[in-house]
């Protein structure tokens, strides 16, 4: 009890003193939704460790709408000192909310073309792509030929093949959605999806019910589903025996682009150290393990993928994408009108 | 006197400080947050809240009716009869309790159990019929075997002694499990969203959808309120029925269990099997699924993406440790308040301690960030998930010690005042050891429900330590055969974890507990 | 000595204890004798300060105890239900007054021993408490009540619920023990002749109030009204 007490008039006195410059921390808070912060390990911030004395204190906060959420509630007296994994979808909000103050990446010429922000606000750091996942012996099996345009799904028998997720409970759901709404217009695209339903298209809440519940790769009705574009890499690296070429494929149409950037949380006392730190997630040597950490793509183009990315998937040429305005501006009008067509 | 009622109120502090600063404080704030950018409804939001609101409510008392029908005769069976195997079978039936609703969502669509108000039934059914059974079967094992005799030679059948006799004593016991089933159902979000499919949504799924993904803050405090006031409601009636039905009954030791003999033996056996080959079904699903070549030993290898999955197991049981000594203190500490007062506002404080329980996870977890920056900031501290998880388990410490506390004859306690016993000496020597036996089993329920916490974890900021659900959903979150095995096989470790746990629980006893 | 002056008790709204003044003497055994309902345990719950007073005040040897809380009055209360520990065994339960005051545990376990011999029960220590027969429990019940020695011992209807012939050898018995020790005692009983058995000062008790007080005899010679008359049969 003692101890305790001692401890925390201990945190007080420092947080007291600590409102000086310090020109480098010994610390610094890096904030992440759930899937990176889970798989952070002592050597990946070693390196940065190693070069600036700066150990890194992960703190994990939900998935990214609560993570967003989490920094909005906590705007200028931040949870941490660089908040990462925001994506275009939750960008917006961000934005609105003045939770960052700027940086400028000297890395930022290297990143992908199309990646890069208008705002200085945030820093891309990867991106992944949503696309089709199709199962690769179902096909052979039946003799179909694998579908290479969004529009073939409006046949019955291709709709009756695929499961996607609700837009409204899933990311995934969501994005493809996006890739159905700028491939048939704005004003179209409701007659598509009335095609899907009398088709047959299956529609569950969440990725992982589609995926291991209903893809035919796991004992499900459905040879296509809404997945990502490193699903089929994760199959041959998570394989439960090892494996050489991925059971599954991807289908270059219908893909939507998501960025996740980080950002440095307004009201760190570091600013300039939580800029190094981006700059290292941004740095080619972080960059290479992004692929088979968080099976999401390298923002800087000279980072090079792994085999298995090689190998197993694509990137596709021309993704949607839709700027984060747009999606906060028109999102919820999306869904409403898809919920009427699927469920009126 | 004055010395006593100072002694009450210090004994009264903790407990409320407590609830008070981690619960009512940050709720209250996120709340007020919220209402404060409030902008008058429209008539659509307002129809959308009252179906929400409607089915919300309806699916939580289902929910309850059928479980409590469901546990019933596993209940009697294990109250009245000693059979080989009888620990083993209340320690199974408490498995599902603890198991995440990814988990069994999946395993329940794999049976094809889905996209259906029957599906999202079954599953609260499945989760919760350990609760009917250890807090129901807790007082039955306990009731007056003469009570029940007295019926039968007073010329009433079987049914019409349960009827008559033993179902109007064990109405506190049913009520306040009711009450805990009521209120997991009413915030019932996982189940509602994996097996509903989209069709179907509860508040608590509203809530979630409100602020996370749309940003509606306002709204989603809305819900909530709406949210807080039906689960003060249902509180509010289950504390009047309560009141009502206090009584100082003639309860015996619960070692003299009768074996089964005749009819009953083959009643008992029906009960038992039945009760737990139908639960056992979702988890032969798990187990099938799990038995991929490999799967267990890749529990314990640094797996490159999210290092050995099994060391979750140490942190969450070092989160349960705390948790459940947290609330097993608050509780205790709470309970000897509850009985200790008489009137509205031990009443109230009851009451309070159970809103937790039915309080969405999102609006507890935001209250933290708004609200615990001081004194100290505790917002992504590591104390933060075992104190979540103390939240909702001091419920469960309160509701099985409150009625034993209560079964104590007021007159054993001032024996021991006229023998010299101060208050707190009283408190000591007569309710700590009697009820300490119930304490135990709430501490019981304590660790179980932090193993098997999920959503109020996954709200709330916090130091990357990840709990045994955390990573079955982390690992269910990714592709690849080898990542969905090691999920099942977790979830199956999860499974026979908590099964060990409660049955060394249930064997340990600290002090004798004689009949009274 | 005991000394109680205008005792008034209010219990939720209900008059209890009108205006009763009592005295035992030291060494004495008074019984209080009245029919069910008539306040008799109530009086013997507020003098061990179990209940809160209205007004009139308690005094022992001369000094107010009217304030002090139960548990430092030192007086001794033998409930009618026994109110013996379940969660302890009946060594437990006849040492508890006895550890509540500090007593080393070795000195406890040599008075536990001698007071189970006084009401006929030694080496029944370690027995629990629910294997216990009517009568031993109310043995019990006295042992725990007089092991720790208490200024005032007070018994409330201490053989009522036993059977008869129980009932006539546990009378003889505790009027012995209680004489033998010398004790300064206060019973309550609705039964004449345990009430005679067990003192030879009565004091009649009807609705709350002391109707008449005295011994036996004195009160048959000369019984207050019709009532008495007609109770004392």
């Amino acid at each position: 009890m003692r101890k305790t007490l001692t401890a925390i008039v201990l945190v007080m006195i420092a947080g007291a003193c600590d409102q000086g410059e310090a020109e480098r921390p010994e610390s610094l808070r890096l904030i992440a939704h759930d899937s990176f912060a889970g798989s952070v390990n002592e050597e990946t911030f070693a390196a940065f460790t190693e070069d600036t004395g700066i150990e890194i204190e992960m703190i994990a906060a939900g998935d990214a709408g609560s993570m967003v959420n989490q920094a909005a509630l906590s705007a200028g007296n931040p949870l941490a000192d660089v908040m990462f994994g925001v994506d275009d979808t939750f960008l917006s909000r961000a934005l609105d909310e003045d939770i960052f103050v700027e940086h400028r990446s000297e890395l930022l010429d290297d990143v992908v073309p199309g990646l890069r922000p208008e705002t200085r606000l945030v820093t891309p750091i990867d991106f992944g792509d949503v696309c089709l996942n199709y199962d690769k012996a179902w096909f052979e099996e039946n003799k179909v030929e694998v579908p290479d345009d969004l529009d073939q799904f409006r046949d019955p028998a291709y709709a009756a093949l695929l499961t996607v997720e609700h837009p409204a409970t899933s990311s995934p759901g969501l994005a493809f959605l996006f890739a159905t709404i700028e491939r048939f217009g704005e004003d179209g695209w409701q007659q598509y999806w009335g095609d899907l339903r009398l088709g047959g298209v299956n529609v569950v809440s969440n990725w992982d019910t589609a995926y291991y519940g209903d893809f035919t790769r796991y004992g499900g009705p459905s040879p296509i589903v809404v997945s990502y574009a490193s699903s089929p890499p994760a199959e041959v690296v998570f394989a439960s025996e090892p494996i050489e070429e991925a059971p599954t494929g991807v289908i270059e149409a219908g893909c939507y682009r998501q960025v996740e950037y980080a950002g440095i949380l307004a009201g760190t006392d570091y600013p300039e150290s939580a800029g190094d730190l981006i700059d290292f997630m941004l740095s080619v040597g972080f960059q290479e393990t992004i692929p088979l950490t968080w099976f999401v793509f390298p923002a800087n183009r000279d980072a090079e993928l792994p085999d298995v990315f090689e190998e197993n998937t694509i990137i596709p040429a021309e993704p949607t994408r839709f700027a984060p305005e747009t999606i906060a501006e028109k999102r919820d009008a999306w869904i409403d009108e898809w919920v009427a067509i699927m469920e009126g | 006197m004055k010395t006593i009622r100072w002694g009450r109120l210090m004994v009264a502090a903790v407990p409320a400080l407590f609830i008070g600063y981690f619960f009512l404080y940050p709720v209250a704030r996120i709340l007020v947050l919220g209402l404060s950018e409030l902008g008058v409804g429209s008539d659509g939001v307002q129809a959308r809240l009252f179906q929400i609101g409607w089915f919300t409510m309806w699916q939580a008392v289902l929910s309850t009716v059928l479980t409590l029908l469901v546990a019933a005769p596993m209940t009697w069976a294990v109250a009245q009869y000693d059979f080989r195997g009888r620990r083993l079978a209340t320690a199974l039936v408490t498995v599902p309790f603890v198991l995440p609703t990814v988990v069994v969502g999946s395993a329940f669509v794999a049976l094809g159990w889905r996209d259906s108000v029957g599906a999202i039934l079954a599953a609260h059914v499945f989760f919760n019929v350990a609760v009917v059974v250890r807090t129901v079967g807790a007082l039955w094992s306990r009731l007056d075997p003469t009570l029940h005799d007295a019926g039968r030679v007073l010329g009433a059948s079987e049914w019409k002694v349960f009827r008559a006799v033993t179902l109007p004593l064990l109405r506190p016991a049913i009520a306040a499990a009711g009450a805990i089933v009521f209120l997991f159902t009413f915030t019932s979000f996982g189940v509602v969203l994996i097996l509903g499919g989209f069709r179907y949504a509860t508040l608590e799924v509203e809530i979630y959808r409100q602020a996370v993904t749309l940003f509606d803050l306002p709204l989603a405090a809305a819900l909530a309120v709406v949210q807080l006031v039906g689960v003060t409601g249902a509180l509010y009636a289950y504390s009047r029925y309560q009141e009502r039905h206090t009584a100082t009954w003639a309860l015996r030791s619960e070692e003299d269990r009768p074996r089964p003999t005749g009819r009953a033996r083959v009643l008992v056996g029906a009960s038992v099997v039945g009760t737990l080959t139908a639960l056992a079904i979702p988890v032969a699903v798990l187990v099938a699924r799990s038995l991929q070549p490999g799967s267990y030993r890749a529990l314990v290898r640094d797996d490159p993406v999210v290092g050995i999955p099994l060391a979750s197991a140490g942190n969450s049981l070092l989160y349960a440790v705390l948790a459940s000594l947290i609330a097993v203190t608050i509780g205790v500490l709470a309970a000897a308040v509850i009985t200790g007062g008489r009137g509205r506002l031990s009443n109230w404080f009851d009451l309070t301690l159970m809103l937790p329980l039915g309080t969405s996870a999102v609006t507890i977890g935001f209250g933290f960030i708004v609200a615990l920056d001081r004194p100290v900031d505790l917002r992504a501290s590591f104390w933060l998930v075992p104190i979540a998880h103390a939240l909702v388990a001091v419920p469960f410490v309160v509701r099985t010690t409150v009625p034993t506390l209560r079964s104590i004859p007021a007159e054993i306690r001032e024996a021991a005042r006229v023998l010299g016993a101060s208050p707190l000496r009283v408190w000591r020597e007569i309710d700590l050891p009697i009820m300490s036996r119930a304490a135990l089993v709430g501490s019981g329920f304590a660790f179980v429900v932090s193993l098997g916490e999920f959503g109020a974890t996954s709200f709330v900021a916090r130091p990357n330590t990840a709990t045994l659900p955390v990573m079955i959903f982390r690992l269910l979150s990714r592709p690849g055969a080898g990542s969905f095995a090691m999920a099942m096989a977790l979830a199956v470790i999860l499974a026979a974890m908590t099964a060990a746990i409660v049955l060394w629980i249930d064997r340990a006893q600290f002090g004798e507990i004689g009949a009274f | 000595m005991l000394s109680v002056e205008g005792l008034d008790v209010r219990l939720g709204g209900k008059h209890i204890l009108r205006e009763v003044s009592l005295t035992v003497g030291d060494g004495d055994t008074v019984a209080v004798l009245g029919p069910s309902g008539s306040g008799k345990s109530t009086l013997l719950r507020a003098i061990a300060g179990l209940v809160p007073i209205e007004s009139g005040s308690i005094r022992w040897d001369g000094r107010d105890v009217t304030a002090v809380p139960t548990h430092l009055r030192g007086f001794g209360l033998m409930f009618q239900g026994y109110a013996l520990f379940p969660h302890m065994d009946v060594a437990g339960n006849v040492g508890f007054g006895l550890r509540m005051a500090g007593v080393s545990s070795s000195e406890v376990a040599t008075v536990v021993g001698s007071a189970l011999d006084w009401v006929g029960l030694a080496g029944f220590g370690d027995r629990s408490i629910a294997d216990l027969s009517g009568g031993e429990k109310q043995r019990v019940a006295l042992a725990r009540t007089l092991a720790p020695e208490p200024a005032l011992v007070m018994l409330d209807e201490p053989l009522g619920a036993l059977d008869r012939s129980l009932r006539e050898r546990l009378l003889v018995e505790t009027r012995s023990i209680l004489r033998e020790r010398g004790v300064t005692a206060l019973v309550v009983t609705h039964d004449r002749e345990e009430a005679a058995a067990l003192s030879h000062r009565l004091a009649l008790m009807r609705d709350g109030a002391i109707v008449q007080s005295g011994t036996l005899d004195q009160i048959l010679a000369d019984p207050a009204d019709d009532w008495v008359r007609e109770f004392l049969g």
